[in-house]
């Protein structure tokens, strides 16, 4: 018998069915013999386009595209965290399992172990009636996270029938729901949701926590909310990846998903080993208990890459859902946007700038808007919270994507290729770069830091503006010219950028460092400076504090004084006041 | 039965289309028969209902609307392998072309090859020896790495990559696994020869399967042949268990290839013409780099690529740099100078070489010695530049011990002679003999008991007196 819906074009990861009025937009389609997992972008009367989601390699026409009838999504249950997916969450271990080390076609897999059990401890009775979002049921995801099972936020009603707590395997019935209609829905620990709509919540609250991450320049100067969105643009060489691993460290978040879209293999095995190996100072556990890692490297099928930077996002919302604090790395947008760009040109689409489709700036805000610190349908306060890598043609800030990322994102890293040449990690510019969350933070910075915080980071930023303007000068005719009270502002500012903005990534104190720290380093280098004004004012040369070797040690502070005892730092305002002392005597 | 199709539909570029083909598969290879008896080849790159696009590899001269037979293959395009491919010459799409011969294949494999699963990958972490400071130092090249040059027309990189070849040992004892794969794409003649001539005279011909696409070659065939070249490696890497170092030069000519491919199938071009897709394509190249979990070979990448007009923000340089693990990047200022290999050193990076240094690798101070030379190396450039605004006799003390540094930096640590092969000790020796031309209070990315086991402040370097 003759299948329906063939295949009737093939063009790179585009396919098109002719003479059909089966399928519909967005919906989750398999194609050919091998069953090819794609989804339906484009509908007219003679063509329905369709993107596949792995290799065409061999794909003829005359196999079968079969409708799946539901809009591409995931499956969402337990299992999901400490996993690695590819771009349509298919787990890339048991893809290995499957097909060996390189990955072959046409492997649909459950996203989640259908045999592993779990101790599920059911929360609802007969009788209960419940609404979107409510929890029915939790179990132990791993030992840092409790999973909550939620009734999707589509299904209201009352439970006709429910489980004893106990073991239950991922499509287990635990209970039974009769919605308003009379309709029965068996409830399992596991549910879909299409990957392209944001999951509703109760209501949107400001952002007023900060997501700390242990980075010095970003902690202290360029400060992201918990829900914030950031975006990191960065030539190659530049630190982008190095950057989004230390947040994915370090970052006090309940949840990681880190997206490597389109980029490469051996970073991600690195991720892979390292985040196993690592150990999370808060909770003791490695730090694959709270991270779900989602690889679709740079040669691995191209519309998938698209789709999973959706993919991370919808897992995010999900855990944000139960009331986790989740944040997303995303490395790289531009490789995500880029596959946009390939498939709008295989569908020959009127390009707009540099070949981008026009709609880049909608889909880049659509994504960015899915951040937030949220109200859940469940009452619970949960954030998702956006950290996008961006990479630019050419280091040329001025390309639509580094632009029209800068418009629907608050903070902004630019990394700095000069910096990196000198190997100043994190190579992020402190003149060119900044947070808008400044303001909406500063309670917090106040009653939980300390509060001079914020008039400490305004002096080190205005040092910092000081100094470039000075080195213009200096660059015309040297720093000897220089008057002492500029050459001290020079000198102060060798000691910030150095001592405090520059910090490395593999010493065991300087990797993280608690916001305590942060502030006191601050002081001690504004005593120093404060200090030294007045030897300038005094006429004594500022060569006398340079030969005391002051600036030097308080460079090295970042390396001296462990994270623990932090009271070593006030032996150091001690130590500035007697040497200069001394020089004044 | 085997179906024919007479005659062709239309012809552009390297393109013909074909009407009324049923069963035809997509990249499958097809072959051509023209009427005076020759044979060409080609894979369909575009199916429309019983319309197909083929892509002709050795070009389009000489083909009517009428005068060609056409059969589809049915498979992809196939290469055939053996462990006797080592030390053979083929052409750019996998035909010998040394006069010995079809290969005996073992195997066949798609040249397309298959993503790598992430999980399935090992992280490198060690090191290659390569016998040249500037490499060893500071842009360190790990196994299953891939590391390209970014060259210009007329500077020294094809030395550079014959001695790295030469000279390059693993750190264990499995020299005798080593091999190269060498594809040239587009290259001249000479270059061709000056490699292979290279191979004989270091005794390693018999380790080297060439696949050469020469200048003069088809263009089109030119796309295959980064492919042929990585099936060959990971065959021999994965299947044959052998370090595999791939030399593939010149990319940028590769991505001409393609751009020119692409514009006659009518694409919408990206970026100075380059397809939209060119950081996918050439992803599928580089990426096929990289150690498996469970077996003992390596694909190492060397690709060579000439920046056109010098420019590092050329499209190929630049997504190539964002997919490769780093770069070395010639200096033309510096090849003016006589300084050989003309290494920059602020722009080359190996991302790698974090994990693949120190303890149990080359030295435990090679971390540290490496970043306080780029950090001081990248002072040496603010001096150069404030030199030439008030001159060198306006610096300041600190200033003109700098420029004494670079100078001695560029002609004592960069340069080495052609056939010099200098060991990691002997590297990083000498990195520290050049510091210590500076104030102690200047290291500031060292610590202090690696500077006192290491900084010499009254022993200049031997040879510095004699600049």
């Amino acid at each position: 018998m003759a299948e329906k819906n063939v295949i009737y074009g093939v063009n790179g990861p585009v396919v098109t069915v002719k003479d059909t009025a089966d399928f519909s937009m967005q919906e989750m389609v398999y194609v050919g013999n091998d069953g090819l997992i794609g989804e339906v972008i484009g509908i007219t009367s003679d063509y329905t386009t369709i993107q596949v989601y792995e290799v065409t390699t061999s794909v003829r026409p005359g196999e079968p595209v079969k409708g799946t009838g539901m809009p591409m999504s995931v499956e969402l249950g337990p299992g999901i965290i400490s996993n690695i997916f590819d771009g349509i969450e298919r787990p890339l271990r048991d893809i290995e399992q499957a097909t060996g080390p390189f990955i072959g076609r046409g492997c649909n897999i459950p996203a989640l172990d259908p045999d592993r059990e779990w101790e599920v401890t059911v929360l609802i009775k007969p009788g209960d009636r419940l609404g979107g979002g409510d929890v029915y049921a939790e179990c132990p995801e791993t030992p840092l996270i409790t999973h909550r099972l939620m009734l999707s936020p589509n299904l209201s009603g009352e439970i006709v029938s429910a489980k004893p707590s106990g073991t239950y395997k991922v499509s287990d019935v635990i209970a039974q729901l009769k919605d308003q209609k009379g309709h029965i829905h068996e409830l399992t620990l596991s549910q879909r949701w299409p990957i392209r709509i944001p999951r509703p919540v109760a209501e949107r609250l400001p952002c007023t926590l900060p997501l700390i991450t242990g980075q010095r320049v970003i902690d202290s100067l360029l400060p992201i909310a918990k829900g914030g969105t950031a975006a990191i643009p960065g030539g190659f060489g530049t630190g982008k990846t190095m950057t989004q691993h230390q947040f994915a460290k370090w970052s006090d978040a309940d949840i990681i998903v880190y997206i490597g879209c389109g980029e490469r293999g051996n970073e991600m095995s690195q991720v892979l080993e390292e985040f196993s190996e690592l150990i999370d100072p808060k909770s003791n556990r490695p730090l694959t208990d709270r991270t779900v890692l989602i690889a679709n490297t740079s040669n691995m099928p191209v519309a998938a890459r698209e789709a999973s930077i959706y993919t991370g996002i919808t897992l995010a919302e999900y855990y944000r859902d139960m009331g986790y604090h989740v944040a997303i790395m995303a490395d790289s947008t531009s490789r995500w946007v880029e596959a946009l760009r390939e498939i709008s040109g295989r569908l020959e689409e009127m390009p707009a700038e540099e070949g981008f489709p026009a709609y880049l700036p909608s889909r880049l805000s659509e994504f960015y808007e899915r951040a937030g610190y949220m109200k859940t349908l469940n009452g619970k306060e949960g954030s998702v919270t956006v950290i996008g890598a961006v990479s630019p043609q050419g280091s040329d800030f001025s390309e639509p994507v580094t632009q029209n990322t800068k418009r629907f994102t608050r903070c902004f890293w630019a990394l700095d290729k000069s910096l990196a040449y000198e190997r100043h990690y994190p190579a992020i510019n402190w003149m060119t770069s900044y947070s808008e969350y400044v303001t909406d933070l500063a309670e917090w910075y106040e009653e939980n830091v300390g509060k001079d915080f914020l008039s400490c980071r305004a002096q080190i930023n205005s040092l910092l503006q000081e100094e470039s303007n000075l080195m213009e000068i200096v660059k015309l005719i040297g720093a000897d010219v220089l008057p002492d009270d500029q050459k001290l502002v020079i000198e102060i500012a060798r000691v910030i950028r150095l001592g405090f903005l520059q910090q490395n990534a593999y010493h065991k104190e300087d990797t993280y460092v608690p916001m305590q720290k942060q502030l006191k380093m601050m002081q001690v280098i504004l005593h120093l400076y404060n200090r030294a004004r007045q030897l300038v004012s005094a006429s004594i040369p500022i060569s006398r504090v340079e030969e005391a070797g002051l600036f030097d040690k308080l460079i090295r502070i970042k390396y001296d004084v462990p994270n623990d005892k932090l009271s070593e730092l006030d032996g150091y305002i001690k130590y500035i006041d007697d040497t200069i002392a001394g020089l004044t005597a | 039965m085997v179906l024919e199709y007479i005659g062709l539909n239309q012809i552009s570029g390297p393109l013909i289309a074909l009407d009324g083909v049923k069963n035809a598969g997509f990249e499958e290879m097809v072959e051509i028969k023209l009427q005076n008896g020759e044979s060409r080849s080609g894979r369909i790159v575009q199916i429309d209902g019983e319309r197909v696009i083929v892509q002709v590899f050795e070009g389009t001269r000489g083909i009517s609307l009428t005068n060609t037979r056409t059969h589809l293959t049915g498979r992809p395009m196939e290469l055939a392998l053996s462990p006797e491919i080592l030390g053979r010459i083929f052409d750019g799409k996998g035909k010998p072309i040394d006069g010995l011969g079809d290969v005996f294949p073992e195997k066949f494999a798609d040249v397309n090859g298959m993503p790598m699963n992430p999980v399935s990958r090992t992280y490198p972490r060690n090191y290659i020896n390569t016998g040249v400071s500037s490499i060893d130092c500071l842009m360190t090249l790990i196994r299953g790495q891939k590391l390209p040059i970014f060259s210009g027309s007329g500077m020294k990189h094809n030395e550079l990559a014959v001695q790295i070849v030469r000279q390059a040992r693993i750190a264990e004892e499995e020299g005798a696994q080593f091999c190269v794969v060498f594809a040239a794409m587009g290259v001249k003649n000479d270059v061709a020869q000056y490699f292979r001539r290279s191979f004989e005279d270091s005794g390693t011909l018999s380790r080297v399967t060439m696949f050469l696409n020469l200048s003069n070659d088809p263009i089109i065939e030119r796309i295959l042949t980064p492919r042929c070249a990585l099936t060959a490696a990971e065959y021999l890497a994965f299947e044959q268990n052998k370090h595999v170092l791939v030399i593939m030069t010149d990319m940028t000519s590769y991505a001409e290839a393609l751009r020119e491919f692409s514009s006659s199938k009518g694409e919408i071009p990206g970026r100075k013409g380059y397809p939209g897709y060119l950081y996918s394509d050439l992803a599928s190249l580089y990426e096929r780099a990289g150690m498996i979990e469970g077996h003992t070979g390596s694909v190492t990448q060397i690709p060579i690529l000439t920046m056109p007009n010098d420019d590092i923000t050329h499209p190929v340089p630049d997504l190539t740099g964002y997919i490769t693990e780093g770069q070395i990047v010639l200096d033309r200022g510096l090849d003016g100078k006589g300084i050989y290999p003309p290494v920059s050193v602020l722009p080359s990076l190996s991302r790698l070489m974090k994990d693949g240094i120190g303890e149990g690798y080359t030295r435990e101070d090679h971390s540290a010695l490496s970043n306080q030379l780029f950090a001081s190396y990248a002072h040496v450039q603010d001096a150069r530049s404030l030199a030439s605004v008030i001159g060198e006799e306006e610096l300041s003390p600190i200033d003109h011990r700098y420029i004494e540094f670079g100078k001695a930096f560029e002609t004592l640590f960069l340069n080495q002679s052609f056939h010099e092969n200098r060991t990691i000790d002997q590297t990083l020796d000498l990195g520290w003999q050049l510091l210590s031309m500076l104030p102690k209070e200047e290291l500031d990315r060292v610590d202090d008991e690696m500077l006192e086991k290491h900084y010499k402040k009254s022993e200049t370097p031997g040879t510095a007196g004699a600049l």
